[in-house]
């Protein structure tokens, strides 16, 4: 079982590779949508690649209001 | 169809459609890749009436107000039915609104029933503002866990009546739906929608997109929201027609639908209809050389044969694998909540896919104006649709001015708010405070807005004044925030920002602490509220007797300064 803080250098690892990002710049308590300048479409997209990873299926209602990686962490976390 | 003039009520029309239709399929609900149910009108009706006597025996009657907040899916209509069959006036709100927002609206509409989901009730049930709203009595929650603490709500499954519930009729003047088009933080403005707003434009509306028995129309657009209501349930029921509801919106999941359902028609906003485009875009650059050639010739083709009219059964046999990746099916995209890009508009049409774009506001009863591609046109909103009067008033050399409108379909005024609701309908006019001019063709073309507001691409309506409130408190002597375009019009409905005109306390720099100060403030609003950057302005701002700010009066103060250089990024 994976700790919240190994969960979250996941989603971090996996967000950097999917706007294709160097490793490291992004930390957990930025917002994604400020720090990548992405909207809602493009972080439904890359939630998917987030579920694949993880093996586990977020519905939109867990995701809606969250904007920061230390949050979405936290919601995938409680899934695992 | 139904022949709606015969109707009195949204309620009465719907009834008579169960019947109708009886044996039609009305419903498909999926969920990623599972269909979860399918409904035909009958299934629909057995699963409507227990509710609507379970209402009824709680005490609910005509005239009485219910609030639905829920994600699009079946059990949303089929609560929305059980209200107006009881004589009931709905009051749909955006499931994506805070905790907060949601408790100030309910309190002000004085609905007496929340229908909502689970996951939204554990949030809602938990916020501060739930002691505002004392007038919701009865809570009604979907799916809760078995388990669940439900917090004095009670299972939407399990409310069920026995016997035959009592249908109660209302007339065409009466109050149907509450629809806020805003006001979450500051004024609230409820819009009160009549029977006969909707009856009128649903007649309007399907004139030019009809639907029939057999047409599946796919549901995205928040149902909340007036188009979706309108096309994604009112008219596809009267017309026995199907409604696809999609659990989650994840791109690849909406991608499968069109094929799988066979899709007719979809409504978007314009961020998704580009996001379409892009990955289209992205795969015909992707093609071999000698394959682009091909598909650009046949583009080409499409384009001259599809010049004065769109002619479908040729587009999709001339660019096939276009049109099957969308099912075959597709008619038409309905694209609106706000403005398009003519470029993408075009994208579209060439391929052979008509996109409808239009335009209305709340107030006015979902559509104004719609292209009814005769022949297609990327430049303008299209032609007043049958049974609408629009007129531009003050009309400056160029032809442009203020955009009204006169129409059955114009709502009956702002709940609990005669001032304002005088304000934006003069003389039996809706002042609609876009500017805009009719072309030699009779086509509308928009070109600014005159309101101290601005339209995201996701189709969000934002008022600065409902966003204040997150930066009250914030120490300096004053600020008031503004939609940047219009302090310095500009011709375009496109790009436009919010600012925070800021009068700092005397000697107070605009330093890193500050600037830390309302980034964290602007952080916490959703992310299409938030502010693009700051404005100093060293002087008091212009207030009314009652200490109000002039925003219009502190707004030509503003104008003189350079845009460019006077808003600050945070």
């Amino acid at each position: 079982m994976r700790t919240l803080e190994q969960t979250t250098q996941e989603v971090l690892s996996l967000a950097a590779q999917h706007f294709q990002l160097a490793a490291g710049t992004l930390a957990p308590e930025d917002d994604f949508f400020k720090k990548l300048g992405i909207d809602s479409l493009q972080t439904l997209e890359m939630l998917s690649r987030i579920e694949n990873h993880f093996g586990i299926e977020l519905p939109d209602y867990e995701v809606q209001g969250v904007s920061d990686f230390k949050t979405l962490a936290e919601r995938i976390q409680s899934r695992l | 169809m139904l022949d709606l003039s015969k109707y009195q009520s949204i309620g009465e029309a719907l009834k008579d459609s169960l019947e109708e239709f009886a044996n039609e399929v009305c419903l498909i609900e999926a969920d990623r890749e599972r269909e979860k149910e399918r409904l035909t009108f009958r299934d629909f009706k057995e699963r409507a009436h227990p509710l609507a006597k379970a209402l009824q025996e709680s005490g609910f009657s005509a005239g009485d107000r219910a609030s639905i907040i829920m994600t699009n899916q079946s059990k949303w209509l089929i609560t929305a039915y059980a209200i107006f069959f009881s004589g009931g006036v709905l009051v749909p709100l955006d499931y994506k609104l805070t905790p907060e927002e949601h408790w100030q609206l309910l309190k002000h509409s004085g609905a007496s029933v929340l229908v909502t989901e689970y996951p939204i009730w554990r949030q809602l049930s938990a916020a501060e503002g739930r002691a505002i709203a004392a007038n919701v009595r009865t809570v009604l929650v979907t799916e809760a866990p078995a388990n669940a603490d439900l917090a004095g709500a009670r299972r939407w499954e399990e409310f069920c009546g026995e016997s035959e519930p009592v249908f109660a009729p209302r007339e065409r003047k009466d109050t149907a739906c509450i629809v806020y088009s805003s006001g979450t933080g500051g004024r609230p403005k409820g819009c009160m929608m009549t029977h006969e707003n909707y009856l009128e434009q649903c007649v309007a509306l399907t004139s030019l997109y009809p639907f029939w028995p057999g047409v599946r129309y796919l549901s995205i657009l928040p149902t909340n929201h007036a188009i979706d209501f309108m096309v994604g349930f009112f008219g596809p029921f009267t017309c026995g027609a199907t409604v696809v509801h999609l659990r989650t919106l994840r791109p690849e999941y909406v991608r499968e639908a069109f094929p799988k359902y066979k899709i007719t028609y979809v409504s978007l906003v314009p961020l998704v209809l580009k996001n379409l485009q892009k990955g289209l875009q992205a795969r015909f650059d992707g093609l071999p050389a000698g394959k682009r050639r091909i598909f650009d010739a046949l583009v080409a083709i499409n384009k001259a044969l599809t010049k004065t009219r769109p002619r479908p059964w040729i587009s999709s046999r001339l660019l096939k694998q276009v049109h099957e990746a969308f099912g075959g099916e597709l008619r038409t995209i309905i694209v609106g909540g706000a403005f398009t890009e003519p470029q993408t508009l075009q994208f579209f049409y060439d391929l052979g896919i008509p996109v409808a774009n239009g335009y209305g506001l709340t107030e006015a009863g979902t559509a104004i104006t719609v292209n009814d591609l005769k022949p297609f046109r990327a430049d303008t909103v299209g032609r007043p649709l049958p049974g609408m009067e629009v007129r531009i008033v003050n009309p400056a050399a160029d032809g442009v001015g203020e955009v009204s409108v006169r129409s059955k379909t114009v709502m009956a005024g702002y709940l609990n708010d005669p001032e304002l609701t005088a304000e934006v309908i003069v003389g039996g006019w809706l002042m609609t405070g876009d500017l805009g001019r009719f072309d030699e063709a009779g086509h509308l073309q928009l070109s600014g807005r005159k309101k101290n507001m601005i339209v995201t691409e996701e189709g969000k309506n934002i008022y600065p004044e409902d966003i204040e409130a997150a930066f009250e408190s914030l120490p300096v002597k004053e600020f008031c925030v503004f939609a940047a375009n219009y302090i310095w019009p500009k011709r375009s409905m496109v790009g436009e920002k919010l600012v925070l005109a800021l009068h700092p306390e005397q000697g107070q720099q605009f330093n890193d602490q500050l600037r830390q100060d309302i980034n964290t403030r602007n952080n916490r609003l959703l992310n299409y509220k938030r502010i693009h950057g700051v404005i100093l302005l060293d002087e008091d701002f212009p207030r009314t007797a009652s200490l109000k700010i002039k925003r219009n009066v502190l707004a030509e103060r503003l104008a003189k300064l350079d845009s460019e250089a006077a808003i600050l990024p945070l």
